[in-house]
């Protein structure tokens, strides 16, 4: 096998070094465009994008259509005749329960829970990241193997012992419990992706620092934080999708009046009263994904670095 | 790593060893305050809330959690529950075909743009969007698209094929095939940016010697440059299957569980009968079975990953 290949490659070579050697056209062979290669990857590629593409566009269309020429037309055409009218009632007016007050309510909650917890959590998985690198103690590895492993344990295993403890504290069902929760479960995959980060850095900085007489905060604060702020982007970007695409914990730990967009959301186009009306429900729909879409649009390849980080997570 | 510790406190306080050291505990102090939280909740929650649950999947709690143990009761119960097997039935469907067909589609996908094409970011961007969505919306609008009235069924029968039939979530015995499809267009995307990364790790030599030695590009990736992505493989299998044991929110849009139980799953089956139904210890026998689901998954591959290197 070996020695037939051994052939092969010096065959190839010499025929190389053959046309090299001719005095003939130059440099690369130029690639039609039109090869059959060519239609086959792009023709692939083509549909693949079509298929990523048509709920989008079909939640677009939809939202955009008045309810009579929903029932009549099919999903895929186009809209006759443009209507905003069910994206303001999705926002001002579609009813879960008793409420009939729309997405904006849950819009508002998500906002509220989506500030503080990006904070905190942030704040929190920063320094421990930055303590795990550069100030190790006995014991602090073995705790920090705990909360990687933990990252791998079903939320539902964790969440009723939380319940409790929240419930002690006096915090279950508030919004800072959400927070608190929020902060304990982003955790692992931030402070995994602040450690390795910060160990990154090259040593000297901290050394030359510390023999200038800096401590812990003043090397986080003077020293750390200034050289960091792509990973803070990438931490930013996973927090604020996971957070608001978060349904299981906004169920958990918050009261109705309180329900995250996402929740809303559920509740809104799952309610079996009423005539269901797919335009509001498409408009309300694209509303909850507006935000992680624009995120995902705006940030580009930092999105890419963010989730092969924070795959782990979802 | 910088382990720039040990030589820190050999400078600045070279004791010697026989003064007992008396405030071992207050040495780096501030690290240890600001690592309080993780302690916290890596021994609390993490470490000491799933022995809490699983020590409590003995008992017979209900609405409140109560102390009274009862052996394996529970489990038997929940064995005994068709709601359950239908639970287990449905993940495992989901999870195997879900496996397969991300790691395919976004192997292909991604060795297609590897082939130095045009528009690569455009197509990238067009794959990866649905991983940005929550799987509510998705639920949602795969909801409606599988509409049997007004969606895809409803298309093709209008076009003349008026006997076509495709309306997966309404018929159970599809049903879970209908979430694999949304659950499908959420995720290859990210399979494939990470497979694509992975072939960008590939050196370019491996492809000059291989196409020098007449080696047809496909033979070129079956044997020798998937064998070379092992890890990133290991890597992604890894990701997948723990996401799919925590599939909830996507039944939870998609069908509520429906039609009748047929698309239940075991996350969902905690939390209805942990918030729910009021019947604690039954939520607490089936979220340790997800556990011990995820262990049988995760430690065999920490040990080849992690226990492999301590022994070199």
């Amino acid at each position: 096998m070996a020695d037939v290949s051994t052939l092969n490659a010096t065959g190839a070579a010499l025929d190389a070094v053959r046309t090299e050697l001719a005095s003939g056209p130059r440099g690369k062979k130029p690639r039609k465009v039109l090869s059959r290669r060519n239609v086959m990857i792009y023709g692939i590629l083509g549909l693949a994008a079509l298929y990523y593409l048509l709920p989008l566009y079909v939640m677009v269309v939809t939202s955009l259509k008045g309810m009579p020429e929903v029932r009549l037309g099919n999903i895929f055409s186009p809209p006759v005749e443009i209507t905003f009218e069910p994206w303001v009632k999705a926002w001002a007016e579609a009813c879960t329960g008793l409420n009939c007050d729309g997405l904006s309510r849950g819009f508002w909650n998500s906002v509220r829970i989506l500030v503080p917890s990006v904070i905190v959590s942030i704040a929190v998985a920063s320094v421990s990241g930055y303590a795990l690198a550069n100030w190790r103690f006995k014991g602090s590895e073995l705790f920090f193997s705990v909360l990687i492993i933990g990252a791998f344990i079903p939320y539902q295993v964790m969440i009723y012992p939380l319940v409790i403890i929240l419930r002690e504290i006096g915090i279950y069902g508030s919004l800072t419990g959400l927070v608190i929760v929020h902060t304990i479960f982003g955790m692992p995959i931030l402070t995994l992706l602040f450690r390795n980060y910060f160990a990154g850095l090259p040593e000297e900085l901290f050394k030359a620092a510390r023999i200038d007489g800096a401590g812990f905060w003043q090397i986080y604060g003077r020293i750390m934080l200034p050289m960091s702020l792509p990973i803070f982007v990438v931490a930013i970007i996973i927090q604020v999708t996971g957070i608001w695409n978060d349904f299981l914990f906004g169920v958990v730990f918050t009261r109705p009046d309180t329900y995250p967009m996402t929740v809303q959301l559920n509740n809104i186009v799952n309610s079996v009263q009423g005539v269901k009306e797919y335009n509001v429900n498409m408009a309300a729909t694209l509303l909850t994904g507006a935000v992680p879409l624009i995120v995902y649009f705006v940030s580009g390849r930092l999105f890419v670095r963010g989730i092969a980080a924070g795959a782990v997570k979802g | 790593m910088p382990h720039p510790m040990p030589q820190q406190s050999g400078v600045s306080k070279p004791m010697p060893k026989s003064s007992g050291r008396p405030n071992q505990l207050f040495r780096n102090l501030n690290s240890k305050i600001a690592l309080t939280p993780m302690i916290l909740v890596a021994a609390v929650v993490f470490f000491g809330g799933t022995i809490w649950t699983v020590i409590y999947s003995f008992t017979n709690s209900r609405l409140l959690p109560r102390a009274s143990f009862v052996g394996l009761d529970q489990y038997e119960r929940l064995w005994a529950s068709s709601r359950w097997i239908i639970s287990i039935q449905n993940l495992m469907i989901y999870g195997i075909l879900s496996l397969i067909f991300s790691l395919v589609v976004g192997f292909v996908l991604a060795a297609l743009m590897d082939q130095k094409i045009r528009f690569e970011s455009a197509f990238r961007t067009i794959f990866l969007y649905p991983f940005a969505l929550s799987f509510i919306v998705t639920g949602l609008v795969w909801q409606w698209i599988l509409n049997p009235e007004f969606g895809v069924q409803g298309i093709v029968r209008s076009l003349g094929w008026t006997s076509f039939t495709f309306d997966p979530l309404y018929n159970p015995d599809i049903v879970i095939y209908g979430i694999l499809i949304a659950g499908l267009w959420q995720g290859t995307g990210l399979v494939m940016c990470l497979m694509l990364a992975g072939l960008r790790g590939i050196d370019e030599d491996i492809w000059k010697a291989s196409r020098v030695d007449g080696i047809p590009m496909w033979r070129t990736y079956i044997f020798v440059v998937i064998p070379m992505m092992r890890p990133v493989f290991i890597t992604t299998l890894v990701l997948i299957g723990s996401g799919i044991v925590k599939l909830y929110d996507l039944v939870v849009a998609q069908t509520s569980g429906g039609p009748g139980n047929a698309s239940e799953v075991p996350a969902k089956y905690v939390y209805d009968y942990m918030f729910q139904a009021q019947n604690l210890g039954q939520g607490f026998a089936a979220s340790t079975m997800m556990l011990l689901t995820v262990a049988i998954v995760i430690v065999p591959w920490a040990y080849l990953e992690f226990g492999g290197k301590k022994r070199g």
